[in-house]
């Protein structure tokens, strides 16, 4: 970006600035640490200047919004047209109470939804399961049938919204319970927008919901993506998941080596099954961390969209533009809450949901301060979606796009990152793809490593974190936190009862039979799970009849 | 007790699928001379108490987040009464509200560590417990 003449004139004048005037500062106030790191324990320099940048070529490493390889954004005017999403992830208890909050949350000017449904949900266990004992309404909404999906959506318009959905191993079935709930609503299907996370490698990676081995996960994945194709040409058939990677203790290069790789597994899926690139690509989309290194968090966004472009054109030869780009949805750390001191959280979050802007992201989750204790509550949760509306309205960072391109530091971060992330890609290439890497461990390993040393520098003081291990205050207890009825687990169980009473079982038992015969074959599976669906069988009954064909995943446990 | 190490075996009940604290705990204390053994996701309580019986553990460190400690902790409290075991020390860990924990004591949990702890206050309470 600078020509041959003015970077050795930069150099020599770097090299006078360092031998005579840092020497003579370092001699009188000497710097507060031996080695500075970036929050992902990357060391940092002291200054960045061109220099660092001699081999950046602007056109080709940057270029400009909108156009290859969008490491300035993937639309040319970004916020200046339209603000990123406000979507905080909600859901608890019955979908009455969950309904509830939603039309809260819309009535505060939030403008998209994203449904965090409870572990049993996640994992295709009924309310009655022994499995669900404890669980039941405890980390998201419980939903054992289309009925209750009718009343978490109850009154609000599924063409006027876009609804996100936390659902990995059992998506299938919570969209064809969307889709028939949006028919009764007078929505078609191609008018339905959202997304499903669809992300069952990064559970066994990180979040632990699997229920199938990879390569029947890997099946209804693809499914999606050829029904969605077909019939949704709105929806956002995967959302390729960074965020839990990174909570379960990866640094930002590995958050951005393991996702992409991850991508990289689900274009091979597709493309094996016979799907042309452009015709599943642009509906991929993508969800990351903002951690509390501002700077680096930018970088890592803005890298992970670089890559992601150079690997769909380069390594799947993808032509539409709309295959190359890296839409993201991003949510504050959730790690970096502390439960001492509540309030500074929502300092963090602010920082978090900067650096989430400041990367360009299409839609945003913050967290709420009381987060490291409970579900949080409702004004919490209002302090948390105002956070993005001060920003949104307020801060001045949406006026123009990409403001810190150019930044010396935050350029060199970027290409740093890129670079690592490529050369974790390349490793998990060599052991033969993302599926062979985590069933050998290997990728878990490596975040263990990082959360285990994350931990020793706190413990060492290395890493400072304000008020656990520095600027410590005696504290009360905790007030006003959001506890889940304990009685939804019995209350669910009972309206359960009811529905297995009222339902035509005849159907039922015939739409499963259905399914199981067709899991046995490589039919996409969608159009019978929407039948199982409308005739009201439950989440549970159509999970159990593909457990018993594709069997259930263990994973490999090392430490 | 010289000589013979301290054999923990960490849990994850119930459905909860994050387990960096576990491995994180887990760690620390293999670092600290421990025998640690980890049972990996979705453990049942029977199954959990049968580890532990067979493992000959001094020590059941619990980790939940998705608040399912209330039904859970109790009942491997439960198991290990009906299989007349009083020497097992029992901790737990995750997001634990303040007023869950008195009830948890109540019922035999020597201790619960909440965020932010550090593991040497883990080590710490597991090597003064059990010697």
């Amino acid at each position: 970006m600078f020509d041959k003449e003015e970077m050795k004139k930069i150099k020599q004048s770097k090299k006078e600035w360092e031998n005579n005037v840092v020497q003579k500062t370092l001699k009188r106030f000497p710097e507060r640490k031996d080695k500075f790191v970036t929050g992902s324990g990357k060391e940092v320099e002291r200054l960045y200047t061109p220099v660092n940048l001699e081999e950046s070529d602007h056109n080709k490493d940057l270029n400009f919004p909108g156009q290859y390889p969008y490491t300035r954004g993937v639309q040319p005017t970004m916020y200046r047209g339209r603000f990123w999403t406000m979507r905080q992830y909600a859901g608890f208890g019955t979908a009455e109470e969950s309904n509830k909050r939603y039309k809260y949350l819309l009535d505060q000017g939030q403008n998209g939804l994203s449904v965090a449904f409870d572990l049993p949900t996640q994992i295709g266990y009924d309310s009655d399961n022994d499995m669900s004992l404890g669980e039941v309404g405890k980390v998201g909404v419980v939903i054992d049938s289309l009925k209750d999906m009718e009343m978490l959506f109850d009154g609000i318009p599924l063409d006027k919204v876009s609804t996100s959905m936390t659902i990995n191993a059992p998506a299938p079935v919570l969209l064809a319970m969307y889709i028939a709930v949006a028919e009764k609503q007078g929505v078609a299907p191609d008018k339905l927008k959202g997304t499903i996370q669809n992300d069952v490698l990064k559970e066994y990676i990180a979040r632990g919901t699997y229920i199938f081995p990879p390569a029947p996960s890997m099946r209804l994945i693809t499914n999606i993506f050829e029904f969605c194709f077909k019939e949704m040409p709105l929806w956002n058939t995967i959302s390729i998941s960074g965020y839990h990677i990174r909570e379960a203790g990866a640094t930002a290069v590995q958050e951005v080596a393991f996702t992409l790789a991850d991508g990289i597994a689900y274009v091979d899926a597709a493309i094996k099954i016979g799907l042309k690139v452009d015709d599943f690509a642009p509906r991929l989309s993508f969800f990351f961390n903002a951690h509390n290194d501002l700077l680096e968090e930018v970088a890592k966004f803005r890298a992970a969209r670089r890559l992601w472009a150079k690997i769909m054109k380069e390594r799947f030869g993808a032509e539409n533009e709309k295959s190359l780009i890296l839409r993201f949805h991003t949510q504050t750390a959730g790690c970096t809450l502390t439960a001492q001191q509540p309030d500074n959280n929502i300092t963090r979050v602010t920082i978090q949901a900067l650096a989430a802007v400041l990367g360009g992201t299409q839609s945003l989750h913050t967290n709420s301060r009381d987060e490291a204790l409970a579900l949080p509550a409702e004004d919490s949760v209002r302090i948390a979606l105002r956070t993005q509306q001060v920003l949104a309205y307020e801060s001045g960072v949406t006026e123009t796009v990409d403001p810190l391109a150019g930044s010396y530091y935050v350029e060199t971060l970027t290409n740093e990152i890129e670079k690592q992330a490529l050369e974790y890609i390349e490793k998990i290439d060599k052991l033969g793809g993302v599926t062979q890497a985590i069933e050998k461990g290997f990728i878990q390993q490596e975040i263990q490593n990082s959360a285990y040393q994350y931990q020793k520098d706190i413990e060492e003081s290395k890493r400072i974190v304000v008020g656990v291990n520095k600027f410590k205050i005696k504290e009360g207890l905790p007030k006003g936190l959001l506890k889940v009825n304990p009685e939804v687990g019995r209350r669910q169980v009972e309206e359960l009862k009811k529905l297995k009473e009222g339902r035509d079982n005849h159907k039922v038992k015939e739409n499963l039979k259905l399914l199981e015969k067709a899991a046995k074959t490589d039919t996409n599976l969608m159009p019978l799970i929407l039948d199982c669906v409308k005739s009201y069988a439950t989440l549970g009954e159509i999970c159990d009849v593909l457990r018993s064909i594709f069997g259930e995943y263990k994973e490999s446990v090392k430490l | 007790m010289e000589g013979k190490k301290i054999r923990v075996l960490i849990a994850k009940p119930g459905l909860n699928g994050h387990d960096r604290g576990a491995k994180v705990v887990a760690r620390a204390l293999r670092d600290a001379g421990m025998e640690v053994i980890y049972t990996g996701l979705r453990q049942t309580p029977e199954q959990i108490v049968e580890t532990a019986i067979q493992e000959d553990v001094d020590v059941i460190g619990l980790s939940i987040l998705s608040g399912a400690h209330t039904h859970l902790f109790p009942k491997v409290m439960e198991l290990l009464k009906e299989n007349s075991i009083k020497d097992i020390i029992v901790i737990g860990g995750g997001v634990i509200p303040e007023e869950d924990i008195s009830e948890l004591k109540k019922v035999g949990i020597a201790k619960i560590f909440t965020p932010g702890t550090d593991t040497r206050d883990i080590i710490k309470f597991i090597k003064e417990k059990v010697n």
